[in-house]
């Protein structure tokens, strides 16, 4: 059995090997870049078949701006916060959550939202904040926090939504001109929540196909094998590698979720800049649980990193190879940009796992 | 009932330290050096050289499926003087408890230390308590230091390591690390993941038989099996390249780390040994090892290489190679 799906692999390995024509594949999702990165894949392509990593990992996304304004409300208001991981490293303009924490901030975290709840019935007497991120695949588990803490009447817990939607991403990406995609790798987890319709309408809207991919070695090489099969046959339609997960329909349960809670907003993309209803906010009824509202946080406005060239990155416009800070100023210890403080960061990925520049 | 809890007054110095001490630990741990009651204790030790390590034990929970906090403290202290070569002797430990423990708490951890030192055949000689307020610490942190005599003929040492030699890992890795991150956060898997906490005293009498076959051994604890072959390779100024599809990882281990987006080659180990092994040899203490019910899953997992001095490659299942970096910051689950 493992010998045949070795085996497997190396056929499909092989068949790539020899496609004749020039492309440019994106993978959308971190989680692609990261098991991309890891299985070594990117290197075994021949150069006439390039991969681009996409805005697809949450943290990479988030505006400085945001950034900074999540850091604002911890150095000034007496609350515990909880955040998932990744978020810790991330560097503001001039300070990092990991660095508020060192400070004295009380920032905790949490592997699901509901650890958040926990911590909300425990503290009665003081402000628990979750700090919201990711895009469809984790917003619905938010959404089901909030309401949640709605029915037990927590009135001393709220949320600050960094969350978005992955497709006008890619709508904007598709549109300019100046990044060239032939094809998508389209992310599986968002997909098992959205389900495949957006994904071939973008297909066809455009003429790119899409693969929706799961994330082992063996779907990955499926996923580009059947790009390349569209792009061969001059197709651009949707098609469902990860369907032992995805349903065509995704899972109307969780969106349901999501819609009773969120609504969509203009957010800032790093990288990207404005794309409208690309964010998600906490509908009126449940605005008291919002805690840019709650806590009166300004926006803030963007201040760009010198040299950090996380947004060409995440718009696949170079690979981080290209950007001059990567491993020399940015590095996962010394992070300038986001790219490299997460996990699923394309700057962090390539770092970790090629062996090339910045190293001696 | 209310139960007995430690309180500041047992760090005292006074009759309820003295109490504690009786009770506790000196009720646990008999031996004629640490019944002497002196400031420290005196040792008889064999001529030769010694070797001496010591390593502090502040995990959360202190409880866990394989082990506890007692036990731990005995077996990385062990197996710290077993890479050294050495077969420990003596152990000191200090402890420093939060207010509030509950004493049967502590019970059990003394014995556990007691019980693990009896198997492993070595003495806990001298020992210090401090009690901190409630909030200074968590639940209780243990100190222990170990001496060890290492035989004349041995040498265990990074710079011994020469090209060709193979590296062996003596089993799964990344048991303790998810163990503890499960518990911690009361994540619950189909197949429950224990500790590998164990001291690997029995790899003392398959290892001796090797002399300096063996080039160097190292604990893969915290940082994991990835972060010992970087400090390996860096220290011993050679290049290691290592098989993705030879590291033994159970599938419990692999199934929950990519749940999570985390690296088992990452993960803290309690209970294993990287042996770096002449070549020619390599095989039958392999053999030797698996034999073993310690080492049962021990397997060579790569090489050393004289070419890219200071890294570590991995060549994954696709036949691609890639770099093993050293773990940066903490290893956190992924977002999405």
């Amino acid at each position: 059995m493992d010998n045949d799906v070795k085996e497997y692999k190396q056929h499909l390995l092989r068949a790539i090997q020899l496609f004749s024509g020039s492309v440019s594949l994106m993978e959308v999702c971190g989680t692609h870049t990261m098991a991309i990165a890891k299985s070594g894949i990117r290197g075994l392509l021949p150069p006439n078949i390039k991969l681009l990593s996409g805005p697809g990992c949450p943290v990479c996304v988030t505006s400085q701006g945001d950034i900074d304004a999540v850091i604002v409300m911890v150095q000034h208001k007496d609350i515990i916060l909880i955040t998932f991981g990744d978020m810790m490293r991330v560097p503001g303009t001039h300070s990092s959550l990991q660095e508020e924490r060192s400070r004295g901030a009380d920032i905790r975290i949490a592997y699901s939202p509901l650890d958040a709840l926990r911590v909300a019935r425990d503290n009665p007497d003081k402000e628990v904040v979750f700090l919201g991120i990711g895009f469809e695949t984790t917003t619905p588990t938010i959404a089901i926090t909030i309401e949640q803490a709605r029915r037990e009447g927590l009135n001393n817990f709220s949320v600050f939504s960094l969350h978005k939607v992955v497709p006008p991403a890619l709508e904007l990406i598709f549109s300019d001109s100046e990044i060239k995609v032939d094809g998508l790798l389209c992310p599986g987890h968002v997909s098992a929540v959205i389900g495949v319709k957006t994904f071939g309408s973008l297909a066809r809207k455009y003429h790119k196909p899409c693969v929706v991919t799961g994330f082992e070695t063996l779907d990955i090489l499926e996923g580009i094998y059947m790009l390349l099969q569209q792009l061969k046959k001059e197709e651009a339609r949707v098609e469902n590698q990860y369907s032992r997960v995805v349903k065509p329909e995704g899972n109307p349960i969780a969106c349901q979720s999501m819609e009773r809670v969120f609504q969509p907003v203009p957010a800032r993309w790093r990288g990207l800049g404005m794309i409208p209803a690309s964010g998600l906010q906490l509908r009126e009824e449940f605005s008291d649980m919002d805690a840019r509202k709650r806590f009166d946080i300004p926006e803030i406005e963007e201040i760009p990193i010198k040299g950090c060239a996380c947004g060409e990155v995440l718009a696949g416009k170079i690979t981080p190879l290209e950007c001059v800070l990567f491993g020399q100023a940015c590095t996962p210890l010394n992070p300038v940009g986001p790219c490299m403080v997460s996990h699923e960061g394309s700057c962090a990925a390539y770092y970790r796992y090629i062996p090339t520049k910045g190293r001696s | 009932m209310t139960q007995e809890r430690i309180l500041l007054a047992h760090g005292s110095g006074g009759l309820m330290s003295q109490r504690l001490i009786d009770e506790v630990f000196k009720q646990a741990w008999r031996n004629e050096i640490m019944e002497a009651m002196l400031d420290g204790a005196i040792l008889q030790v064999p001529a030769g050289r010694l070797a001496m390590s010591t390593d502090s034990f502040v995990i959360t929970p202190l409880f866990f499926p394989g082990g506890d906090i007692g036990k731990l403290s005995i077996c990385g202290t062990v197996n710290d003087l077993l890479a050294c070569g050495a077969t420990p002797l003596y152990l000191s430990t200090a402890f420093i408890i939060e207010e509030g423990l509950p004493l049967a708490d502590l019970r059990v951890i003394a014995a556990s230390m007691a019980q693990t030192a009896r198997e492993v055949g070595v003495k806990l000689v001298t020992g210090d308590t401090k009690v901190v307020e409630k909030g200074s610490a968590d639940g209780v942190f243990i100190n222990t230091t170990g001496i060890g005599i290492i035989p004349a003929d041995i040498d265990y040492r990074p710079q011994r390591i020469q090209p060709q030699d193979q590296v062996i890992v003596t089993g799964c890795v990344g048991d303790h690390g998810l163990a503890i991150l499960a518990r911690r956060e009361g994540l619950a898997f189909s197949t429950p993941v224990v500790s590998d906490c164990a001291a690997l005293i029995q790899l003392r009498e398959i290892i001796s038989q090797y002399g300096n076959a063996i080039r160097c051994m190292r604990d893969p604890t915290r940082g994991g099996l990835a972060t010992v072959l970087n400090e390996i390779a860096v220290q011993a100024g050679v290049g290691i390249h290592v098989k993705e599809a030879d590291i033994p990882v159970a599938p419990a281990v692999q199934g929950a780390c990519d749940l999570l987006g985390m690296d088992p080659l990452y993960m803290a180990n309690e209970g294993k040994m990287v042996i770096f092994v002449a070549a020619a040899l390599a095989q039958s203490l392999l053999n030797d090892l698996r034999r073993l019910p310690q080492t049962q899953a021990a397997s060579i997992i790569g090489q050393i290489s004289a070419e890219t001095p200071g890294m570590v490659l991995i060549e994954t299942e696709l036949g691609a190679q890639r770099i093993l970096g050293i773990l940066e910051g903490e290893h956190v689950p992924r977002i999405c």
